[in-house]
């Protein structure tokens, strides 16, 4: 008989860990509260069924356990009750999957007044770009990438001139804006994660992937790189801060644009000029200047 | 050379000398329908290499796949067991650097899948299994299924090969993600990675050779009598699995020769344009996700070809040990055919995350939610078979009840991770690393565990002894359970999966105490492993010989001419089927079990329902 009871402890120890357990959600910090709603409503559900399983698992070994002179019962099949269980498990399915897909349904649905913020990732570090004034990024391309221009902004789009660069690994986020972060990647798949959010994406190089979510919380938080990129992975981290709305805007008046980082480059090429330095990479942003 | 074909004379097996019925009844009761097809010539080897090396005998390959895929399960335990000592204690181990760790988690995960499960159930339980439980002399293409092993144990030796090259093996995790599988950066990223592919395109191609005699020794095979739906569900579970198999791997075989081809010769199939280390690469235009979906087409399939024969195998053991027959066996067989046919629509479930279209989630969700009824429905019919039963609560019993816990403990997490939304925060974090162990780690291995002592005195005659099975049952549940249980929650954190080290992070601080102790329970549950390796020993030398038939069973590998089965497996002639394998209890009879061959002349006053 020991087995049903060590089988029954193993079933209740589950249960208390659960409920005392240590050990669960960090402190939600965005709009996402659905996802950890759905989860507990899981948790109920499923849960509810696992135990149910265990425990009548348990009962008939306790109740069935051999006997020579007892006989089992012989019923190949119970139509009734095969049917009765598949409406039962279709239905408790179709409960948890509908909220899935009206949380799912929101995530993909980018607000309309979320900031666009492009989170540019590459074995291993992150970094930053905000549209400048007019609302707009401006589009880049892998190969435009150098130490002149970090962020491989097309030379040619006007959007990209007022581009707010960050290069650090560290983000701000004005408290309660929706942000619709664009990923992209210029070698490796990574994913920008910060668990308070709930939300993530992996970056894939090529193409421009998307999220969105509005914290909701002031604070400091730690980035993680949730897809494998390799042998620095697990020190891929970064941070975002997220501040009321007066300390962001301060924050992002100190911001450098795409357009002062073009003018100081343009004033260190012409200091180089008079020196005559003409390395190629040089020659050809002084090109594209004039 | 003693070597020699037996000739065996076509056509007796028309005849219908089995119309013979015992005293007194109708004969026409007995009828079944004579063979359509002469039975086939064996090759008998002779010499030490033809009988135990390159044998032809599907119970002899059955074995040397069982031994070869256990022995890369030690390996790939051994690698477990690294990883959790670098994870419980970080720097304890200074030789474990982070190449190393990627290293040992990518050749683990691959390792336990495909080498391991896969060909431990199918490879080694379908050969074994299968000819003997639908009445064949063996496989239909016996010298292909030669092929198929040695292919397998070159696999095997390329894989474990890429152990000893210069940048050791690949470490770009199982999923092979590129385009860091490929560049620096990612440990083995030279020789490693092509050693990797290499070994699973010649596992495909032996598994190929295997699957083709699974499937077709199922459906030609079969004695007389036996039909499908008086098929053992092992049997069930084991063709549908290699039916997935046959379409699954093909898209295994193409990825890896299109990665192959973007490693070696520079094409483009997955690699977009790159900038590494400041320059740009000579590549352009691939898709990483292309490579996504082509692995998980085969990926999540592969889940099931390694569940499908658990599942299979757990019936019948469940089954013979409650002395009940399995309940719905209609509903089992065709949950693993759904299940089947199912699973290759859901495989984006794994990519909800990846940058796919994002609106591929709803569709994916829905048939990933549906996947979970025909999954229950078998989880009832286990439970119900044990309802009103005889259970003996032995060493198989106790794993089947072990694979029940675990199973319907990862199922249950499995829809958490299916219901797109809900996948969202757990994703690539340790919540996905519990649940996959415990539903397709440590539930299949409960089941290979019950296979084991459940069949060990068919394949040797001996039994195993059952005090140090019941000791490795419970050490192995509850260190296991022990692992995994508790790991969902450090996902709950938020703590991501492939990180060598995070102890400075907020995140992870809180769970010191819990991830030593998980890594505690698996040196355990390691170690324990050896209670098996010492029984099997001890057994081997001076165990109890077994009686024939000492479950009594009614599927067909208990009633050979010879125990353990000789080649060919029947003697004379060939078993006649009247009847399903799971009358056990019947109402009226003498025994409480009626095998398979027993006609019906013989047991006029049973109640028998199901034939």
């Amino acid at each position: 008989m020991h087995a049903g009871i060590i089988f029954f402890l193993v079933i209740l120890g589950s249960i208390l860990f659960h409920i005392f357990t240590p050990w669960y959600w960090t402190d939600i910090a965005s709009n996402w509260k659905g996802m950890d709603d759905t989860i507990t409503l899981t948790f109920w559900v499923g849960g509810g069924v696992f135990v149910a399983v265990c425990l009548f698992m348990i009962y008939c070994v306790f109740k069935y356990s051999y006997k020579e002179d007892r006989k089992a019962e012989y019923k190949p099949e119970d139509k009734k009750l095969e049917k009765i269980l598949t409406v039962a498990t279709t239905l408790g399915v179709a409960a948890l999957l509908a909220p899935g897909l009206i949380i799912w349904n929101q995530y993909v649905n980018v607000p309309k007044n979320s900031i666009e913020i492009d989170v540019m990732a590459w074995q291993w570090g992150w970094q930053y770009r905000l549209p400048g004034n007019d609302g707009k990024l401006g589009t880049t391309k892998v190969v435009n990438i150098n130490d002149d221009n970090p962020f491989g902004i097309n030379l040619d789009d006007p959007y990209g001139r007022d581009d707010i660069m960050v290069q650090s690994d560290i983000i701000n986020l004005e408290n309660n804006r929706p942000v619709k972060i664009l990923l992209r990647s210029v070698d490796v798949l990574h994913n920008w994660y910060v668990p308070q959010f709930r939300a993530k994406m992996d970056a894939v190089p090529g193409v421009v992937t998307y999220y969105w979510f509005e914290p909701n919380k002031v604070g400091e938080y730690e980035v993680l790189c949730a897809e494998y990129c390799g042998v620095g992975h697990y020190a891929m981290r970064g941070g975002v801060e997220v501040q009321d709305p007066n300390s962001y805007q301060e924050w992002l008046g100190e911001q450098e644009t795409f357009s002062d980082l073009l003018a100081k480059q343009n004033k260190e090429i012409e200091t180089k000029k008079v020196a005559k330095n003409n390395s190629n990479i040089e020659k050809v942003i002084y090109k594209e200047e004039k | 050379m003693s070597d020699e074909y037996e000739n065996k004379s076509g056509y007796q097996a028309q005849s219908s000398e089995a119309l013979t019925g015992s005293a007194g009844s109708t004969p026409d009761m007995d009828y079944v329908r004579p063979a359509e097809l002469p039975e086939q010539d064996l090759y008998h080897g002779h010499t030490f290499l033809t009988k135990w090396v390159f044998c032809q005998d599907a119970k002899v390959i059955g074995v040397q796949y069982f031994l070869t895929a256990v022995f890369t399960g030690i390996v790939g335990l051994i690698l477990s067991w690294l990883m959790r000592l670098q994870l419980g204690f970080p720097g304890l181990a200074g030789f474990i650097t982070a190449e190393h760790y990627y290293q040992f988690v990518t050749m683990h995960g691959m390792i336990m899948v495909v080498y391991f499960l896969t060909a431990l159930f199918l490879g080694g339980f379908g050969n074994y299994l299968i000819p003997l439980m639908v009445g064949a002399r063996d496989m239909v293409f016996p010298y292909v299924n030669m092929l198929s092993f040695w292919m397998f144990f070159v696999a095997v030796a390329v894989l474990m090969a890429s152990f000893f090259v210069p940048g050791g093996p690949t470490g770009a995790g199982w999923t092979l993600y590129p385009p860091q599988t490929i560049l620096e950066g990612t440990p083995g990223s030279g020789m490693g990675i092509l050693l990797m592919l290499v070994s699973l395109a010649l596992f495909v191609i032996g598994f190929t050779m295997g699957g083709l005699n699974y499937m077709i020794t199922v459906l030609q095979a079969r004695t007389r009598g036996m039909t499908l739906m008086r098929m053992p569900l092992t049997v069930w579970g084991i063709f549908t699995a290699t039916v997935l198999a046959m379409l699954a791997f093909p898209a295994l075989l193409v990825s890896a020769i299109m990665m192959t081809l973007d490693k070696v010769i520079g094409t483009s199939f997955f690699m977009p344009t790159i900038l590494k280390a400041g320059e740009v690469l000579e590549y352009g235009g691939g898709s990483p996700i292309l490579f996504q979906h082509l692995f998980w087409f085969f990926g999540h399939p592969e889940v099931y070809i390694v569940a499908l024969p658990a599942f299979g195998i757990v019936s019948d053991l469940i089954s013979v040990h409650a002395r009940k027959n399995i309940f719905g066996y209609r509903m089992m067989v065709w949950a693993i055919v759904g299940i089947g046919a199912l699973s290759f629509f859901v495989w984006a479930h794994h990519m909800y995350v990846s940058g796919m279209n994002p609106w591929f989630g709803f569709f994916f969700a829905t048939t990933t939610l549906i996947i979970a009824v025909p999954t229950a429905m078998k989880v009832y019919n286990w439970i119900l078979t044990l309802w009103r039963g005889n259970i003996r609560i032995n060493t198989v019993m106790l794993w089947c009840l072990g694979f029940i816990v675990t199973f319907v403990n990862g199922g249950i997490t499995g829809i958490f991770l299916g219901n797109v939304s809900v996948d969202v925060p757990l994703s690539d974090t340790y919540f996905v690393v519990a649940h996959f162990h415990m539903v397709m780690g440590i539930a299949p291995v409960m089941v290979i565990m019950g296979a084991v002592y459940h069949w060990f005195p068919l394949i040797t005659g001996r039994l195993l002894n059952e005090t140090l099975g019941k000791w490795h049952f419970w050490a192995t549940f509850l260190g296991a359970y022990s692992i995994y249980f508790p790991m969902h929650y450090l996902g709950f954190i938020g703590v991501p999966r492939r990180y060598y080290e995070m102890y400075d992070s907020p995140y992870m601080t809180s769970a010191v105490g819990m991830n030593e102790f998980i890594s505690l329970a698996a040196f355990l549950v390691g170690a324990a492993q050896f209670i098996l390796i010492f029984n099997i020993i001890k057994t081997l030398k001076t165990g109890k010989p077994a009686p024939k038939n000492p479950w009594k069973a009614n599927s067909l590998e208990w009633h050979t001419s010879t125990q353990p089965p000789e080649h060919g497996n029947f003697g004379e002639r060939l078993p006649v089927v009247h009847r399903w394998p799971y009358d056990f209890s019947v109402p009226g009879a003498k025994d409480d079990f009626i095998p398979q061959t027993t006609p019906p002349s013989e047991v006029v006053h049973t109640k028998v329902e199901k034939t």
